[in-house]
């Protein structure tokens, strides 16, 4: 067929591109990846738009989809495991574009030869705990069982649809809004990253991972159009979430760092290993654009949903350099970056 | 883990106090008043809790010759090249690896196959010499601080097959070197904390005696930061010259006698060659003739004395780090900053090290602080 291209070899000579591992990492870097390789030929609105999932309209409704791969090291770590993980991920991306009422998600495995049974078992548990908190089921999935070596561990793949009326963007942020988080910064990147190194801290150092559709549905209920924008601070952290955010409504965000909610835990070890909480991944955690008329009224359906009672007005949407993430240290102002890669501990 | 209740040392109100103590300050003085720290993690801090946007327009606060990666020579980084090279095993410091020598790379050489691998810290080099028969070689590199533990290693009775490459370096000496250059405006300089607790702060009344310039120890938090700042201006001002310690908690005057009578009985100061600097008298720590027996200089010589010479890139030659350095002009003042000189990319050391101050202002944005929303803005 004339249309097909041959695929080019993948060992080969070192000017070959080759994809790298901050690509991956959620930043500038991975959109440049996914831009110039699966939207190149791409001119459907939708996808262009590269949301947290997409929206079709149905009726006089609105069919919101997503899906997600998950991998993450270790599989099992403080406050959560990779299949909590899953099933969050999708149900997140579904709230943060409004569709609050998941249908039904579907889940693939692919398992390495040799992992436990009863580790299987477990990520399972934890999926069905993590569905009745939603309110949704898995209704159909796939199983792919690969040689040593060729999957570290398990990976686990899963899609979801929602319903709406309306749709949330995360491009709808304007000058003048509010930015709300729902409760406290960098709990999952720092608990993995401390799992990781074996760091041996003691304390309550717990990933957020958890379903967020009904805090959503909470703080939608009192808010409503208010609501101009949200977005999860999945991978990259609240600097890229809002940075994408930002950029895509071509304003500016100032933080106001005295206002930051962090766990006293998460304070700690951000502070010994020298890590920005803002720059890594939260998994339980929403970043809502809200008109300054609504925000008492959102915060307080927050506060009062077990989700969300450390919610706090962070910042605000201002004029400026579209893109342009600032953070006031109460002692002055510095630029916050997105980071392509993932953040190392200081090593002094 | 615990933290505490509350972060005396970044208390904003405070901090705001001493910011309008350093704004009336400067008010009063109408000139412009300029000022040097000699310490990137000095230089990490006012970026981070954003200080520099808020200096008083007529305060300059430049960074010295503070980042040990930035100021180790090109020749010192070729030999040791010279010596991953010819096959040996070789250890050092992160920041090292992509420091540029004058062809080559570290991370160059072990791209080409050579075995260099990095370390955390110096006790890691004895535990990896005693796992071979080989010989290892620690490129020792950084100021007193880490001199210290460099030290500990070679008098803690260190296996036989462990060469210690030294690239230390003295600090204090820098600063001479600095306040004697003709055309120099610095008129205070901010000594590091750190270096302090180890050094004294006595270590500098020397100096003031000689330059009649005043020399503050300051702390990294940002209210010993600020605090350390308004006791140099009000002394430069007031045309004071002293020694004042405002890093109390951690610094005497005498240092810690143990950890320099350990710095002293294995190494000596040496002229030295200090990247785009200067020839720094005394400003080398090099390994003393007792220790000969780990002194990579010593053991492989031959080696050395056959090094071909290399030259220099050509990129470099327009590289202001060594400005820069003294003093005497910003990182936004070098015209590859941020263009063809980046973090990913760089051209001068000053870029590639996370103490040094051309990464730290790019990474920081610092050149675009003046366009940044103020409080009160829309």
């Amino acid at each position: 067929v004339s249309g097909l291209r041959t695929p080019p070899p993948t060992e080969g000579p070192e000017h070959v591109e080759r994809v790298e591992l901050a690509q991956g990492a959620g930043g500038r870097a991975m959109r440049a990846l996914i831009e110039s390789v699966f939207l190149a030929d791409v001119t459907d609105p939708e996808a262009l738009a590269m949301g947290d999932g997409a929206a079709i309209r149905l009726g006089d409704r609105w069919l919101v989809l997503t899906t997600d791969a998950h991998v993450v090291s270790p599989v099992f770590f403080p406050g959560g495991d990779i299949g909590r993980l899953a099933i969050s991920g999708v149900v997140n991306d579904l709230a943060m574009m409004g569709a609050c009422d998941v249908v039904a998600l579907t889940s693939s495995v692919i398992v390495e030869e040799g992992f436990a049974i009863d580790s299987l078992r477990a990520i399972h548990a934890s999926m069905q705990l993590a569905c009745r908190e939603a309110g949704t089921r898995v209704v159909t999935g796939d199983t792919k069982v690969m040689r040593k070596g060729e999957v570290d561990g398990v990976v686990l793949s899963t899609s979801g649809v929602g319903l709406t009326d309306r749709v949330v963007r995360d491009s709808g942020l304007e000058v003048g809004d509010a930015l709300l988080v729902t409760g406290t910064l960098g709990d999952h990147g720092l608990a993995v990253l401390a799992a990781r190194a074996a760091l041996g801290l003691e304390g309550d150092l717990r990933s957020d991972v958890a379903p967020l559709n009904g805090l959503i549905r909470a703080a939608l209920a009192a808010g409503g159009v208010s609501i101009h924008a949200m977005k999860d601070p999945t991978r990259g952290g609240v600097t890229s979430a809002l940075s994408e955010m930002a950029s895509k409504a071509g304003v500016a965000v100032l933080l106001d760092e005295a206002a930051l909610p962090l766990s006293p835990a998460g304070r700690a070890a951000a502070e010994l290993l020298g890590i920005d909480p803002l720059a890594v991944a939260n998994e339980g955690k929403a970043l809502l654009g809200v008109h300054p008329s609504a925000v008492d009224r959102v915060l307080a359906a927050l506060r009062a949903h077990p989700l969300g009672h450390a919610a706090a007005c962070i910042g605000r949407v201002v004029e400026g350099a579209s893109g342009t993430v600032s953070l006031d240290t109460g002692f002055g102002t510095r630029r916050l970056f997105e980071r392509d890669g993932d953040p190392l501990p200081r090593i002094c | 883990v615990t933290a505490p209740a509350k972060l005396e040392f970044r208390d904003v109100a405070r901090g705001r106090a001493l910011q309008a103590r350093l704004d009336r300050a400067m008010a009063r003085a109408g000139r412009t008043v300029t000022v040097m720290h000699v310490c990137g993690s000095h230089e990490q801090a006012i970026a981070r809790y954003g200080l520099r946007a808020r200096f008083p327009s007529n305060l300059r606060v430049q960074m010295g010759p503070g980042c040990p990666v930035c100021v180790t020579d090109a020749p010192e980084i070729d030999a040791c090249v010279a010596l991953a090279e010819r096959g040996l095993h070789v250890l050092t410091y992160g920041d090292m690896l992509r420091v540029p020598g004058r062809e080559r790379s570290l991370e160059d050489a072990r791209a080409a196959g050579a075995r260099v691998d990095v370390l955390y810290a110096a006790t890691q080099a004895v535990e990896i010499a005693r796992a071979t028969p080989e010989p290892v070689v620690f490129f020792a590199t950084g100021f007193e601080t880490t001199a210290v533990a460099t030290a500990a290693i070679l008098l803690a009775d260190p296996p036989p097959n462990l060469f210690v490459l030294s690239a230390h370096k003295w600090v204090p000496s820098a600063m001479e070197v600095v306040a004697s250059v003709p055309d120099s405006k610095i008129e205070g300089y901010l000594a590091a904390g750190h270096a302090a607790t180890i050094t004294g702060y006595g270590v500098f009344e020397p100096f003031v005696a000689r330059h009649r310039r005043p020399v503050v120890v300051a702390g990294f938090e940002p209210l010993d930061l600020l605090s350390g700042l308004v006791l140099l201006v009000e002394q430069v001002l007031e045309a004071k010259a002293e020694v004042v310690n405002a890093f109390p908690r951690c610094v005497t005057r005498e240092g810690n006698r143990r950890a320099l009578d350990a710095l002293f009985r294995v190494f000596e100061t040496s002229d030295g060659e200090w990247r785009g600097i200067a020839r720094v008298p005394a400003g080398d720590l090099r390994l003393r003739p007792e220790l000969a027996a780990h002194d990579a200089t010593v053991r492989f010589a031959a080696e050395l004395a056959s090094t071909p010479a290399f030259t220099e890139r050509a990129s470099a030659s327009e590289c202001r780090c060594g400005r820069i350095m003294m003093g005497l002009e910003r990182p936004t003042d070098c015209r590859l900053f941020g263009k063809q000189c980046r973090p990913e990319a760089p051209v001068g050391a000053c870029m590639v090290s996370t103490e040094g101050v051309c990464r730290i202002w790019h990474e920081h944005g610092v050149d675009v602080a003046e366009r940044l929303p103020e409080e009160g803005s829309p």
